[in-house]
């Protein structure tokens, strides 16, 4: 069973600092995203459970050579990964024509995995839009999966339940964060990550159209959200100057 | 005339979309029509807020099918000339938008906390980096699909609409439907509360919780929590998570116990009007955007809290 995980390389959210309400990025590691390392992980277990290959695919900037190591320290098989500046922070139009067009010269793939949404702009938009080009089932929210012969059995988890669902492959399923807990490389597994087989591709290897810049980005500021930040000593203090606020006791 | 169209499967998102396409269309001059699938009741709802509804009734087309979903209402948004689609962003709706966007060859934008028409354009917000930022961003392409997030407006009433019956092509799905569990739900409504406890992994252990329930109760307010609270230790109900990938709340006063304060979770509480933090760790994140720090041990602050109010 072969299961393609897709992956995004994005910067390390804890290590952002603001500077005039802007988010300055410059020097600022590259990681993977939260959920998309779920997703390796979901994978890797089916791996385990019934044979096959874990292939890492992500489209991103140069660095991501050094970034994808992550994902092949943690288990991944090998990478595909498509290498051009422009595609860090393209529209998911584009990484989701790049991806499925890498997907289509991968053979017999099963299983195609996606995180809920990436770590930066959560918009959860990349899965559904290969599934959609491909024309592949798909299952959102997963919080369980298995796989049955020929079929996944997937629960997707909404609001106000849940759906168990038979799809048969192949299928595209996004995972949610709580599916499992990734697991920490260890020393040896992240040294042989550098020695796993990797195919990188360039934008002109993959013949597809792209919408040109189909969202325009105006601004992008931190909230504004002056707080007078008084440090109080006591309970009976807080609840004077809650009382004083008019929050409470009313 | 060119229009713009409608759907959620949920009745109240339905009608906060309605509401939302109402402020577009006419700043843009367009049309205002609504889809429901295989929901007479969704239908009449709608109509009776005023909407011009278009009814689907096929069998072959099942919520759980995101791919028979998108196939319709880009059907539908053909066949009525509605380039442009407002979705709600709960999650069905966000795991359809990326489809259908996709299908029509539309630009998308999902988790829109706010719209404004400016320059003919629907200018969106939403959060970006993680939450730490928001992102005013536009879709440039003919075709647009926008997911709102529920409760960005209000729910549209009255008004005499019309229901006309609308066939589409679908294929018999591959997706088999095993079991549906609905969540035993407690009706808790976060957003809706001027008070909130909120808890964060600071807290010891699920034995405390009762007295944070009675320091809600003695506030009147209800008790909220931090992700890990609810998906890992599973000690609240997710419906009760603040922030990201939980809900944005607007509380009068917020008691904040324990989170340190990772931008996913202060995205969903940073428009509240008073926010108090407890925390042992003087330095915690949570605290550079509170207005009140008592820097000391969760337990204890809620033990004579519960004292001196109870
Ligand atoms: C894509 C994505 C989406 C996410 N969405 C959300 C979301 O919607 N909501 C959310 O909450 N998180 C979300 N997260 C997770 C988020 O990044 C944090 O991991 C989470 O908010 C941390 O929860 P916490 O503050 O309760 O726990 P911790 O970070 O572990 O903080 C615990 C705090 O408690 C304090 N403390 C410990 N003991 C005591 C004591 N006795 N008394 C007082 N204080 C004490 C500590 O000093 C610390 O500050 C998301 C993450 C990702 C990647």
């Amino acid at each position: 069973m072969n299961i393609v995980v897709a992956m995004k390389q994005i910067p390390d959210l804890h290590q952002i600092r603001m500077r005039d309400r802007q988010p300055v990025l410059d020097d600022v590691p590259l990681t993977l995203g939260n959920i998309d390392k779920n997703a390796l992980e979901a994978a890797v277990h089916l791996r385990d459970t019934h044979g096959g290959k874990v292939i890492a695919l992500s489209a991103g900037s140069e660095e991501l050579e050094d970034t994808i190591k992550e994902a092949l320290a943690a288990g991944a098989d090998e990478a595909f990964m498509i290498l051009d500046d422009s595609l860090d922070n393209a529209d998911s139009s584009v990484i989701a024509a790049v991806l499925a067009a890498t997907i289509r010269k991968i053979n017999d793939v099963d299983i195609i995995l996606f995180g809920e949404g990436s770590g930066d702009n959560y918009s959860g938009q990349v899965g559904s839009r290969v599934a959609g080009i491909l024309g592949l089932p798909q299952v959102g929210y997963a919080s369980s999966m298995e796989v049955q012969g020929n079929s996944a059995i997937v629960t997707r988890s909404l609001e106000d339940g849940e759906e168990i669902l038979e799809v048969e492959l192949p299928v595209v399923i996004a995972v949610m964060a709580d599916i499992n807990e990734p697991r920490i490389p260890s020393v040896s597994q992240i040294l042989k990550a550098g020695r796993k087989p990797q195919e990188v591709l360039e934008l002109d290897d993959l013949a597809i159209e792209i919408l040109e810049e189909p969202v325009v980005t105006e601004s992008n500021l931190a909230p504004e959200t002056p707080r007078k930040q008084v440090v109080v000593k006591s309970v009976d203090e807080l609840i004077a100057v809650l009382r004083t606020e008019g929050v409470i006791g009313r | 005339m060119a229009g713009i169209l409608i759907y959620s499967d949920k009745e109240n998102l339905a009608l906060e979309l309605l509401t939302a396409a109402r402020i577009i269309g006419q700043e843009l001059n367009l049309e205002v029509k609504a889809v429901t699938i295989n929901n007479d009741a969704l239908a009449t709802a709608l109509a009776g807020a005023g909407a011009d509804v278009y009814g689907v009734n096929n069998d072959n087309v099942i919520p759980a099918d995101v791919g028979a979903v998108a196939s319709t209402l880009e059907q539908a948004a053909a066949k009525l000339d509605t380039k442009i689609v407002l979705l709600a962003s709960d999650r069905r709706g966000k795991e359809l938008a990326g489809r259908l966007a996709q299908n029509m060859g539309a630009g998308c934008l999902t988790d829109v906390t706010d719209i404004h028409i400016n320059d003919d354009r629907i200018k969106c917000q939403r959060n970006a980096l993680g939450g730490a930022t928001v992102a005013t961003q536009y879709i440039t392409t003919d075709k647009q699909v926008i997911a709102v997030r529920p409760r960005t407006f209000a729910a549209a009433a009255g008004g005499e609409g019309k229901i006309s019956l609308f066939n589409i092509e679908a294929r018999p799905t591959k997706i088999k439907l095993l079991e549906v569990k609905t969540r035993s739900s407690e009706v808790v409504d976060i957003e809706e509360t001027e008070v909130l406890v909120v808890v964060g992994q600071g807290l010891n252990s699920e034995g405390n919780l009762a007295e944070v329930e009675k320091l809600a109760k003695a506030l009147g307010g209800e008790v909220a929590c931090s992700k890990p609270v609810a998906t890992d230790k599973k000690w609240l109900a997710e419906e009760r998570i603040i922030g990201l990938s939980g809900k944005k709340c607007k509380p009068e006063l917020a008691i904040i116990l324990g989170i340190s304060g990772q931008v996913q979770f202060t995205v969903g509480i940073r428009d509240a009007k008073v926010i108090v933090s407890v925390n042992t760790d003087e330095n915690a994140p949570i605290n550079r955007m509170a207005d009140y720090i008592l820097p000391a041990d969760l337990h204890e602050v809620i033990e004579e809290m519960n004292k001196a109010l109870g």
